[in-house]
């Protein structure tokens, strides 16, 4: 089933949105500046809606199934985020308009930094950063910042447990730190005797994901962070998994210095085939100084008669921009409709439930997959994807082979500690139903990998493309469509 | 809300579980931590929390209530009906990046005909799936050269009309890159000099060289002098476009960068205070290994059909952690998509009657400003579409008068070139008609004369 490129839909002389012809005197533009040719395809309007439209029908989607993507919290996007984040109030401000004229959007970001401080119990937060893995590098920034402010110039290690995601240690690479990776104990918790090994006076900070990409909860958390502050450490919490968390517990309470949220994976914001995402920054009091700006802030307090008015200020000792303007609002408004819908009480429901199907997902494959680390897991977990009695059979198959059942895989092969990982992570949306229908269907997989792997090798049989071959696309590039005059 | 679970479904999944309550699977988290008290408004049903959202927002003026004559990096363009027709397909916005390219076909052959495009429209060879905005694009140019010669050279040259937030990114990504200096936009440098202005910088230790096309105040500069420059001594070039200029201007592949960047907010995408928008990222062949971000690769699935893949991972985060090319995992998907639908949707022909609008208009606004006393344009360089305007005021005063006339008047330069006092940035588009150049005409004359 292949659709056509967007070139080889072009058809010459052939028009699409057309514009009114210039209704002022006209300037010419000076010869030595024009563009001769401009390699742009020419169709009409419906030849590029239906041409996208079919593209569309070649994804999975939230919205067409069940999307169990470790660490990545694919739960339901509200559609009534979208109709907010279109708002013509909203939609049609431009971010340098003067702040006596854009009252309603300083408002919303205020009241949304306000919201994130109390659900994850920092003291600020900044909305700037524009995606989880900025908002990690912003962390890093901070903790770096904060060192060097107190003259403190000798430190310059992070520390990452092998659990973590590959952005910890990129984020803090590009940072300019060394990285040290931390070893996890058998239960799946950071090993504290290698923590502490590993700590001296040229340590930065830590940077922990908690729950883990295992799903565990880390059951010596106050432990952790205290050896990591009798150093001098920072503990930085990567919030990936704070879905699990809502009204649970507040990191920011626990001992952590700074968190990113990712408002794409807790906040129901959409993930949109990869982005745009959100990363805001918490960080508790003493690093308030650092965060990047600018930030919403009351310039005149309000009274009985007026509201407050709000501006932006830059904190005292930012690190500076991680991005022009003020982050990505479109999703702060998505984000602020999800919170004022569910209020406490519905967040930390959030939490219970995307626990409860975790686990009642993980007790129905306990028995049929090996669970590594096997307690009470949080939002999600990891199972092996390889069995002795079908030696052939790997994570990949069962996760390609899931496609012909219409499930999205599971994340497969992260963590890197676990072997032929399967990381399952159900959100609280799904049902039972659903649930159930997957945990049949991972069963079901399990049964066809002793009687017939070779139907899991050749999987998936119902996509719209069977496995592609990764290593031509890698040897011989073709990273743009070629022209019909190339052809 | 938006949890399925009814009573008895949850006590049975409970009992399988074998736990009492929901409570009992939080016992790992310490006792006094657990389940604090969190002080929230109470929940809103859907139609209480979209009036409030419509309550908020109408405490906005928009560019819709108001002329429009801001940009200074973001633009007021028309955005075809289509583009948010294609946006809004549930299978694209609540997808996740295609890492299983079996059943994301989609998304990934519009990540492709976006790359191509892109490509195209720079004049470059390649183009990555996009990053966070422009300034994140400037930023991951910056790294890509101080990699690309392993940190040997440690000199990055930016020019001051390079847009002020773009300059203060890159300043921000390369704080820990101790020894790289930044020259060429000290608060001495003359923010109208010519590009020429930059050559006594260049030399073997310039990694990067950074110009702005058409450049913040809106002035299209020939810089083939600069680039030869550059080049002479081994050093990259990087040009941050417009791409709405692009239309109708040379590309910067034909001058010689060697990487460019761009704001792609003015193709299709609302201007939304800001974000999210998207970060174009193309550069030349040899240096794709050392991209930062995704890129899509053409191939073949099992049965020879044309097939699209993420390709080059192992510069990624994800395989290299610590020693990638750059720590971003995502792209700007959406926005990517958006842009993608909009140059197919205008196309050819489309993207240069917007260009020669924007062009027109703003020449016509130029011309008629300058005829008013008091008013001189700042600059006698060609321009695209936006100018900097001399005013017989501070910016501030001007703008407040304009606006009791339902005009949002141009961007205040002193706000980050403290010399360009009493400086207006000026931006007209195919958006503004004559009648709302003339007004603004009419009411900065009237200011001149208070």
């Amino acid at each position: 089933m292949n659709e056509p490129t967007i070139y080889e839909l072009s058809s010459h002389g052939r028009r699409g949105v057309r514009f009114p012809e210039p209704e002022v005197p006209l300037s010419p533009l000076p010869e030595q500046f024009v563009r001769e040719d401009l390699p742009l395809p020419e169709l009409s309007e419906q030849d590029v809606v239906r041409h996208y439209t079919h593209l569309s029908q070649m994804n999975y989607s939230v919205d067409g199934g069940f999307y169990p993507l470790g660490s990545c919290t694919m739960k339901y996007n509200p559609k009534v985020n979208e109709e907010a984040a279109r708002l013509p109030g909203f939609a049609f401000t431009h971010p340098l308009q003067p702040i006596e004229t854009v009252q309603g959007n300083l408002a919303l970001m205020y009241q949304l930094q306000e919201w994130l401080k109390e659900i994850s119990g920092f003291d600020a937060i900044s909305l700037q950063p524009a995606a989880g893995a900025q908002g990690e590098f912003t962390g890093v920034l901070i903790m770096r910042a904060y060192h060097r402010s107190r003259g403190d110039l000798k430190r310059n290690k992070i520390l990452i447990p092998d659990s973590a995601h590959g952005t910890n240690p990129a984020s803090s690479a590009m940072s300019g730190m060394q990285v040290i990776s931390v070893p996890s104990d058998k239960r799946g918790n950071v090993d504290l005797e290698a923590l502490q090994a590993a700590c001296d006076d040229t340590l930065v900070g830590l940077m922990l994901t908690n729950p883990n990409t295992l799903g565990l909860f880390d059951e010596h958390l106050v432990e952790v962070i205290e050896i990591v502050h009798k150093a001098g450490g920072l503990v930085y919490g990567d919030g990936a998994n704070l879905n699990a968390l809502l009204g649970v517990t507040q990191p920011g309470k626990n001992g952590f210095d700074v968190m990113h949220f990712n408002l794409h994976k807790t906040f129901s914001t959409p993930h949109g085939g990869g982005g745009p995402g959100s990363g805001p920054v918490g960080v508790t009091a003493h690093l308030a100084d650092f965060l990047p700006g600018p930030i919403v802030d009351i310039i005149e307090e309000g009274d009985s008669e007026m509201p407050p008015l709000y501006g932006f200020v830059m904190p005292a000792k930012t690190i500076g921009r991680v991005k022009a303007f003020h982050g990505h609002f479109g999703m702060h408004i998505r984000a602020f409709t999800y919170i004022a819908m569910h209020g406490a009480e519905g967040l930390r429901s959030v939490a219970e439930h995307a626990v409860l199907n975790a686990n009642y997902l993980l007790a129905r494959l306990r028995g049929t997959y090996t669970v590594p680390y096997d307690r009470i897991c949080k939002h999600e977990f990891v199972v092996e994807g390889r069995w002795e009695d079908a030696p052939d059979v790997r994570a990949l198959d069962i996760a390609k082979r899931l496609m012909d059942y219409n499930f999205h895989p599971p994340t497969n092969y992260f963590p890197l500690i676990v072997h032929e990982a399967l990381m399952i992570e159900p959100t609280e949306t799904e049902n039972k139903q659903t649930i159930d229908a997957f945990a049949d269907a991972m069963i079901k997989i399990a049964e066809e990998a002793r009687r017939d792997p070779q139907l899991l090798k050749e999987a998936p049989h119902s996509a719209p493309v069977g496995r592609v071959d990764e290593v031509r696309a890698a040897r011989d590039l073709v990273l743009c469509c070629r022209l019909p005059e190339e052809a | 809300m938006f949890i399925p679970h009814t009573d008895a479904e949850r006590e049975e999944m409970l009992r399988t579980i074998g736990v009492k309550s929901l409570e009992d699977l939080f016992q790992d988290v310490p006792a006094s931590l657990r389940f604090p008290k969190i002080d929230l408004p109470p929940a809103l049903s859907e139609m209480e929390a979209i009036a409030d959202l419509e309550d908020l927002s109408q405490g906005n003026e928009t560019t819709r209530s108001l002329a429009c004559f801001l940009g200074a990096g973001a633009y007021n363009h028309y955005i075809p009906a289509a583009v948010d027709t294609i946006l809004r397909r549930g299978e694209f916005y609540t997808a996740y990046t295609p890492y299983q390219p079996e059943i994301s076909q989609g998304t990934l052959q519009a990540i492709f005909e976006y790359q191509s495009l892109m490509a195209k429209l720079t004049g470059m060879d390649v183009c990555n799936a996009s990053h966070y905005d422009g300034a994140t694009a400037a930023a991951e140019a910056v790294v890509m050269a101080y990699h690309n010669f392993h940190g040997r050279r440690l000199k990055v040259i930016l020019s001051p009309a390079v847009h002020p937030q773009f300059r203060a990114v890159i300043r921000t990504y390369t704080q820990g890159y101790e020894n790289l200096t930044i020259l060429g936009d000290s608060a001495g440098a003359d923010p109208y000099q010519s590009p020429d202005a930059l050559l006594p910088f260049i030399d073997d230790q310039t990694a990067i060289v950074f110009v702005q096309y058409p450049d913040f105040f809106g002035r299209i500069f020939d810089y083939s002098k600069l680039v030869e420059a550059a080049h002479g001594v081994g050093a990259m070039v990087a040009v941050v476009a417009n791409p709405t200029a692009l239309g109708l201007l040379k590309p910067p592949g034909e001058f010689g960068a060697d990487v460019v960047v761009a704001e792609g907010q003015p193709l299709g995408i609302p201007l939304s205070f800001g974000g999210p928008y998207l970060g174009i990222f193309a550069t030349r062949k040899e240096y794709v290994h050392r991209i930062s971000g995704r890129l899509v690769g053409e191939t073949v699935d099992t049965q020879g059909r044309r097939a699209y893949v993420l390709t080059l991972t192992a510069r990624e985060q994800h395989i290299r952690r610590e020693r990638a090319t750059s720590n971003i995992c995502t792209n700007q998907g959406l926005m990517a998509l958006a842009s993608t639908v909009y140059l197919s949707v205008v196309g050819k022909h489309g993207l240069r009657q917007v260009a020669n609008l924007c062009y027109q208009n703003a020449h016509y606004a130029a011309r008629r400003i300058a005829e008013i006393p008091g008013y001189t344009l700042c600059s006698d360089a060609p321009f695209f579409h936006e100018f900097a305007v001399c005013c017989p005021k501070p910016v501030e005063d001007i703008n407040t008068h304009l606006l009791d006339h339902g005009i949002l008047g141009g961007y205040d330069l002193s706000r980050d070139y403290p010399s360009l006092k009493n400086q207006m940035l000026i931006a007209v588009t195919e958006m503004n008609t004559r009648e709302e150049i003339d007004a603004l005409c009419e009411v900065l004359e009237e200011v001149s004369r208070e």
